[in-house]
């Protein structure tokens, strides 16, 4: 069946199996790596995309025939023009990872949580996160990377470093 | 973990869905949010040889108010309900408590109140909420569109009065009066597991400060989720008071009826039932102003 779906503001035209699950399309199709896999049903919240600009949602549970005419972003599309976004720049301040690899799906889950809620109290963000988990972190560092990027994000444009 | 082939078809008008499923029969299943249905699909549980994705449906995107009932349409999400503007209402405060435990914040971006209704789980959520507060289903069949009662709509595990063929439009939650308040109880082992055990409570005054009705469900107790009857009838016509929540614990206990697995002995999920319903009733009074 043939897809069109915008990733990161590029159009991909593919001809896919309806069972190809978003996450495998990314990763295989549009050779997008930065989406990871963890548990692979819908359990660990690495695999988070968004959704049309505000909507964060598990790839690994949504077949990529779904995403048909939508606009996903992924990890790729945070940073623009060589410059990390607040997110990304949060998470290195604050050493929101170690390993890495549940990293891309607490970026973007944040990244919806912050377009759904720009002031979010820091238990607004725990509870945000509780779909995604981390193993190294203890999650502390994650709260306070978004904590950061909240911060950012709100002072009004041209005044962030 | 690749689900088996199937053929997708992406409906753009609920007519057009409605002749999808009239034409495929049991081969086909409605895609909503599809956050229990697609993991099933990976597992293998679900084989279905045709999806019919309703996504496009956006008339099924409700949440409206009238002056009988909350109508929640069929691709309505969790999370709308979560973030609804009256959700803070007290009237709707089993609603509430429910919409900010159903599985993880992401999954309830995608995940759907009706869908979870037609998946029909032993340990939902949405399913023993609506028992509680007396929902009904509206469901599209051939001859026409029909009101189904939540009780006899919830048949058996992961079955339903949705027939072959069928769709489900909607749900309507009746608006509880001013003087109703509820509570949602759940214990999980984790943000995103299934209820070890869980209870839905609703509770009406009357003007005196007596209960005019109650309603009480329990989730992961039976092959679906289950109504207390006897604890509803215990309660109604009763005025408040440590021995009548006890007597409605004890009603749930007995009522409870669980499967043994990794999340609990069968003595240890009857004993949650009992405790939550306890818990449950004195928080959904304490928000009538009701120390019990």
């Amino acid at each position: 069946m043939k897809v069109n779906v915008k990733v990161n503001g590029v159009s991909y035209e593919k001809d896919v199996e309806p069972r190809t699950l978003l996450a495998y399309f990314l990763r295989e199709d549009c050779k997008l790596t930065g989406t990871h896999v963890g548990c692979d049903t819908s359990s660990c919240g690495c695999c988070v995309v968004v959704m049309d600009g505000t909507r964060a949602v598990k790839s690994c549970s949504m077949f990529a025939v779904q995403a048909d005419g939508h606009e996903i972003l992924t990890v790729e599309g945070l940073a623009e023009g060589g410059k990390l976004h607040a997110l990304q720049q949060g998470f290195w301040d604050q050493h929101g990872l170690q390993c890495g690899y549940c990293t891309p799906g607490m970026m973007l889950t944040s990244y919806a949580l912050l377009k759904q809620q720009p002031a979010p109290s820091e238990n607004d963000i725990r509870e945000g996160l509780a779909g995604n988990l981390c193993r190294c972190t203890g999650y502390n560092n994650i709260v306070k990377a978004v904590q950061q990027a909240a911060a950012t994000l709100s002072q009004p444009a041209g005044a962030a470093k | 973990m690749i689900p088996a082939a199937f053929d997708y078809v992406r409906a753009h008008t609920t007519d057009e869905a409605f002749a999808h499923l009239q034409q495929h029969g049991a081969d086909a299943r409605v895609l909503a949010g599809g956050q229990s249905l697609i993991p099933a699909m990976r597992f293998r549980l679900a084989r279905p040889a045709v999806l019919v994705d309703i996504n496009a449906l956006t008339d099924l995107g409700h949440l409206r108010i009238s002056d009988q009932a909350l109508a929640v349409g069929a691709i309505a999400r969790d999370s709308d309900i979560e973030r609804a503007p009256w959700i803070g209402e007290r009237r709707w405060s089993l609603i509430r408590d429910a919409s900010r435990v159903v599985a993880d914040p992401v999954v309830r971006q995608m995940g759907t109140v009706v869908g979870s209704l037609c998946h029909n789980d032993p340990a939902g959520d949405w399913t023993t909420v609506a028992l509680a507060s007396g929902a009904t289903v509206v469901v599209r069949g051939k001859t026409g569109t029909r009101r189904v009662p939540i009780d006899s709509f919830l048949v058996d595990s992961f079955a339903t009065a949705v027939g072959e063929g069928e769709m489900a439009l909607g749900a309507d939650f009746p608006v509880p009066d001013d003087r109703t308040a509820g509570s949602y109880q759940k214990v999980e082992r984790k943000v995103g597991d299934f209820a070890t055990a869980a209870a839905a409570v609703q509770v009406s005054l009357n003007a005196d400060g007596t209960i005019r009705a109650a309603g009480v469900a329990l989730s992961a107790a039976g092959a679906c989720a289950v109504r207390v009857d006897a604890a509803e009838k215990l309660l109604a016509g009763q005025k408040p008071s440590a021995e009548l929540i006890r007597a409605a614990s004890n009603a749930a206990w007995e009522r409870s009826a669980p499967q043994a697995d990794l999340r609990g002995t069968v003595e240890y999920k009857k004993h949650l039932a009992g405790v939550l319903v306890a818990r449950g009733l004195r928080q959904a009074l304490a928000r009538l102003g009701v120390q019990a």
